[in-house]
């Protein structure tokens, strides 16, 4: 993580507790970043966008099937069963308030992104695309009801 | 579990009026959908973008315009402007529930005549506390 600018992180990190345990009723807790050297997702669904303004880059939210059973049911409050159309477009629009809230905070450091609508990639082991060629930072996250990860990557 | 219930005593507005909800998320039109039966709202309808969006306020009486910014085809701010130069509706309540935070959107949406701005993520009384600040 040696040409990693956490300045442009942490925002993301804070965004994803705060939407998450404000949409979903969930206690998150981050775990320890770490620098990804592959492209294949470790969770079963996972929203990607991309930004573009003071750098270029892509954040990336991918979610273990239970996880996101477990949050969408609780955004909805009724019981969601299997990764579905809803699934998707949930996590759609999880990361699309992910990228608005870092981007929020962003602002108020002076650095202006602009952001694309999110697309969203569901089975085991796909494959994450970012824009650029900077370090593929991810987050590992925890609830309750399982595990999910973000990926930030800006390009160098 | 879902959002929190709302408490009735704060809920002091007329659910009888037709409230349009636009959103290119599905996810976001059925959360929204679920926090205004809560309030008492039974008249909803929806749009997954602007364009969709204007086609149904020029063929029926709509009394509240809730809607998204960022979407494909007619952006929120573009759908407020088209509103807001219209006859019918330049005085149309118009509430704008979106991720997009950044002070210059607000500024935006402010000179293009919103009633009220809500950021996403919220909470239900978030929504319940603005609907009773623009339909006063």
């Amino acid at each position: 993580m040696s040409d990693l600018d956490v300045t442009l992180i942490n925002p993301f990190i804070n965004a994803t507790i705060n939407v998450l345990e404000t949409m979903a009723f969930v206690t998150v807790s981050a775990g320890k970043p770490y620098l990804k050297k592959d492209n294949i997702a470790v969770g079963d669904v996972t929203g990607v966008l991309g930004l573009t303004g003071v750098a270029q880059g892509t954040i990336a939210v991918t979610f273990e099937e239970q996880c996101i059973l477990t949050v969408v049911s609780n955004m909805f409050g009724e019981k969601i069963d299997g990764l579905n159309e809803d699934i998707a477009d949930a996590v759609g629009e999880l990361t699309n308030m992910i990228s608005g809230q870092a981007r929020r905070e962003l602002d108020e450091m002076g650095k202006v992104f602009k952001a694309a609508i999110p697309s969203v990639i569901t089975g085991k082991k796909h494959t994450i695309r970012h824009y650029g060629n900077g370090p593929k930072i991810a987050i590992p996250f925890q609830i309750d009801g399982g595990k999910f990860t973000i990926e930030v990557c800006f390009e160098r | 579990m879902g959002f929190n219930p709302i408490k009735k005593e704060n809920v002091a507005m007329d659910t009888s009026i037709k409230i349009l909800i636009v959103d290119d998320f599905a996810t976001m039109r059925r959360i929204l959908k679920n926090i205004l039966k809560q309030l008492g709202f039974k008249n909803l309808v929806e749009a997954d973008d602007g364009t969709t969006a204007w086609d149904l306020l020029e063929n029926q009486k709509i009394d509240l315009i809730i809607s998204d910014w960022n979407m494909p085809k007619m952006t929120g701010l573009e759908l407020l402007k088209k509103v807001r130069a219209s006859d019918q509706y330049k005085k149309a309540p118009f509430l704008m529930v979106t991720a997009e935070a950044q002070k210059q959107n607000v500024i935006e949406a402010v000179q293009a005549g919103v009633s009220n701005y809500v950021v996403k993520p919220f909470t239900a009384e978030a929504i319940s506390d603005k609907l009773k600040k623009i339909l006063k």
